[in-house]
């Protein structure tokens, strides 16, 4: 599915967070949102899952607009997963994973095997098989937002919305998490604060202050012109033989001192 | 791996012993009092009443068992219900463990508010009581939740729980001055039920007319939020998560605390605040059956009614000759049970 991102601006409590964002995610391909923290990340991801209604643009899922769409009709074509989702009560991961399905079922069309045959793939790809009938409050950060990623996947969206989907997770899982992404033939659009991860990506975009500086391919976008202003920091960029894209470092940046 | 049992019971098997339950704790409700009445006279008096043939009963037996046991016993039930599924929906929408509508002032508020009307006298019929409650219940829980959301500030992300505690405090105490207000001022004193009966309950004056309005709001309730459970079940990770699953949030709370708020201002319009059912039945059942509301709500239901209808005989019994308000046992049951959910809960929010 194809994601149009019209010229959204958002303000809380008289504080500009968005300014005239715009953007597109082609069918299929993947966006990484980049960007300082409190540059709006997640509340353009909010925007874009229809949890936010902006002031002023439009979000376009295919023909649809996001705001005239039922939040079933919604659910079924996006899946989102927020930064830091928790719960007191004593769900059992299997449960939990099945969540996603909610948007699927109604008294008429009850859990049934195909549901469960999803909900096991899902745990399947995020290799949390073996926790199923474990409780999510026993287990670590990245157990947990894989978890999450899983209860995503059983909802079978279109497009994947994820916030920061690597937090928390150890190096392997991270690279499984981008690995996943890039593999992906369904539309992702993910917040992400390993610059180097988003070269995975079809288009980065970077936000500051609520504004997007740039967008565009990631080789283009992730260069030292464009993030040093942003991040505050003196980029540098390698080149190595293992992948087929620049390794960037950061140092301390001098430059406006 | 993971399904529609409780402990490996099939739902069917699971269900008749859940009656099973339901029907013991009746039949002991109609047994045990100040002058035991044995099962084979209960027995014919049904018999009777039903219009079958059956041997004579003495009258006072059958005046006893029918006009007061029953029908206070069945009160006990719808009130049980009422009042557990209340908490089970006050505590998954709020995702807050330690929510009950006696906690957060919806039981003071329609205390508040059926002794207006009372005193107000529109008529003070049963429905035009239980209105008056239902709107005091409502303006309880905006009172609270506003002041919660006050206590909150600008700050993104859920109240906490803290402030939502403290603010139903202060909630059900202003009500019940309010209610002790109302009732002091009111010329005819005697009229009024007390203040006792208003702040801890009180199943000594249910009739049959009573049980014609609760057990069909028990009935319509439970279904409502039967309908509800996988929404219910959806807020586990909060609102927003909810949300992106496709739940109209907004809509469902409406529904759903508008739901509790009827039930418990019904309930407590009959039978005055019953303290704490909403808290320890569902906590109970967490347990036994696990958090999906699928399960959760019908046990939760049955509980409510088996523990309330237990409640009330240990308040007829306890002290030979006098009679306990219920509020003081559900009390002395809920208050260490409080304590512990409360420690349970600060413990898995800092682990
Ligand atoms: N509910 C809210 N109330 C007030 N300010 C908010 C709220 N949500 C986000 N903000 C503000 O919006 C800005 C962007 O936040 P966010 O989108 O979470 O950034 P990011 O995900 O890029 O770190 C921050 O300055 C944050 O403080
Ligand atoms: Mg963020």
């Amino acid at each position: 599915m194809h994601v149009q991102v019209k010229n959204i601006s958002l303000s809380i409590q008289q504080k500009p967070i968005l300014k005239d964002v715009s953007l597109e995610i082609e069918s299929g391909q993947s966006l990484a949102l980049v960007g300082p923290n409190g540059s709006g990340k997640s509340t353009l991801l909010r925007v874009i899952a229809g949890l936010l209604k902006p002031d002023c643009g439009q979000v376009i899922v295919d023909d649809n607009e996001v705001g005239n769409l039922s939040p079933r009709k919604l659910a079924q074509r996006l899946g989102f997963v927020s930064q830091d989702a928790s719960t007191t009560d004593a769900i059992a991961v299997y449960d939990a994973v099945k969540l996603g399905r909610t948007p699927w079922l109604s008294l008429m069309s009850p859990f049934g095997s195909k549901d469960k045959k999803i909900v096991e793939n899902a745990m399947c790809e995020m290799a949390i098989s073996g926790y199923a009938s474990q409780q999510f409050n026993t287990l670590s950060g990245g157990e947990r937002q894989r978890v999450h990623i899983a209860r995503v996947l059983a909802q079978t969206p279109q497009i994947f919305l994820l916030d920061e989907p690597t937090n928390h997770l150890d190096i392997h899982h991270q690279i499984a998490i981008i690995d996943w992404v890039a593999r992906q033939s369904t539309t992702v659009a993910l917040a992400l604060h390993d610059l180097n991860h988003a070269f995975v990506c079809d288009r980065v975009a970077v936000l500051n202050k609520g504004q997007l500086v740039a967008y565009g391919e990631p080789k283009a976008v992730l260069v030292s012109d464009v993030i040093d202003p942003v991040f505050h920091v003196a980029t540098h960029q390698t080149t190595t033989t293992h992948f087929d894209h620049p390794i960037l470092t950061f140092a301390k940046s001098y430059r406006d001192q | 791996m993971i399904e529609n049992t409780i402990g490996g019971l099939k739902p069917a098997v699971s269900i008749l012993i859940s009656l099973v339950i339901l029907m013991g704790a009746l039949g002991a409700a109609l047994v045990i009092g100040e002058t035991p009445i044995p099962l084979y006279t209960i027995w014919n008096v049904l018999k009777i009443e039903a219009g079958y043939p059956a041997p004579e009963v003495n009258p006072i037996d059958h005046g006893i068992l029918w006009s007061y046991r029953l029908p206070r016993a069945i009160i006990a039930m719808a009130c049980g219900v009422s009042l557990a599924l209340s908490g089970v929906v006050l505590q998954a929408l709020l995702r807050n463990p330690l929510s009950d509508p006696y906690i957060l002032g919806l039981s003071a508020g329609a205390s508040t508010g059926a002794v207006a009307v009372a005193i107000l006298g529109f008529g003070a019929g049963m429905l035009s009581l239980s209105g008056g409650a239902f709107i005091g219940a409502l303006l309880a829980f905006g009172f609270v939740a506003w002041l919660a959301r006050l206590s909150k500030g600008n700050s993104p992300g859920a109240t906490s729980s803290l402030a939502l505690l403290l603010a139903g405090v202060a909630g059900a105490q202003l009500f019940h001055a309010l209610t002790a207000l109302i009732i002091a001022k009111s010329a005819d004193a005697n009229q009024a039920r007390g203040i006792m009966f208003w702040m801890m309950g009180n199943l000594s004056g249910s009739r049959w007319p009573d049980v014609y309005l609760a057990v069909p709001i028990a009935m319509i309730g439970a279904v409502i939020i039967y309908l509800h459970s996988r929404a219910l079940d959806a807020m586990t990770f909060g609102r927003e998560a909810a949300q992106s699953m496709g739940i109209r949030t907004s809509w469902v709370m409406t529904i759903l605390i508008g739901t509790a708020a009827l039930l418990t201002a019904v309930m407590v319009s009959l039978t005055g605040a019953i303290g704490f059912v909403g808290l320890v039945v569902p906590h109970a059942m967490r347990f036994l059956v696990g958090v999906r509301h699928v399960l959760l709500i019908p046990a939760t239901a049955l509980a409510g009614g088996v523990f309330l209808i237990i409640a009330d005989i240990i308040a007829r019994t306890l002290i030979p000759g006098q009679s306990l308000p219920i509020g003081v046992v559900t009390a002395l049951v809920g208050a260490p049970a409080f304590a512990i959910i409360l420690v349970r809960s600060s413990r898995a929010r800092t682990s």
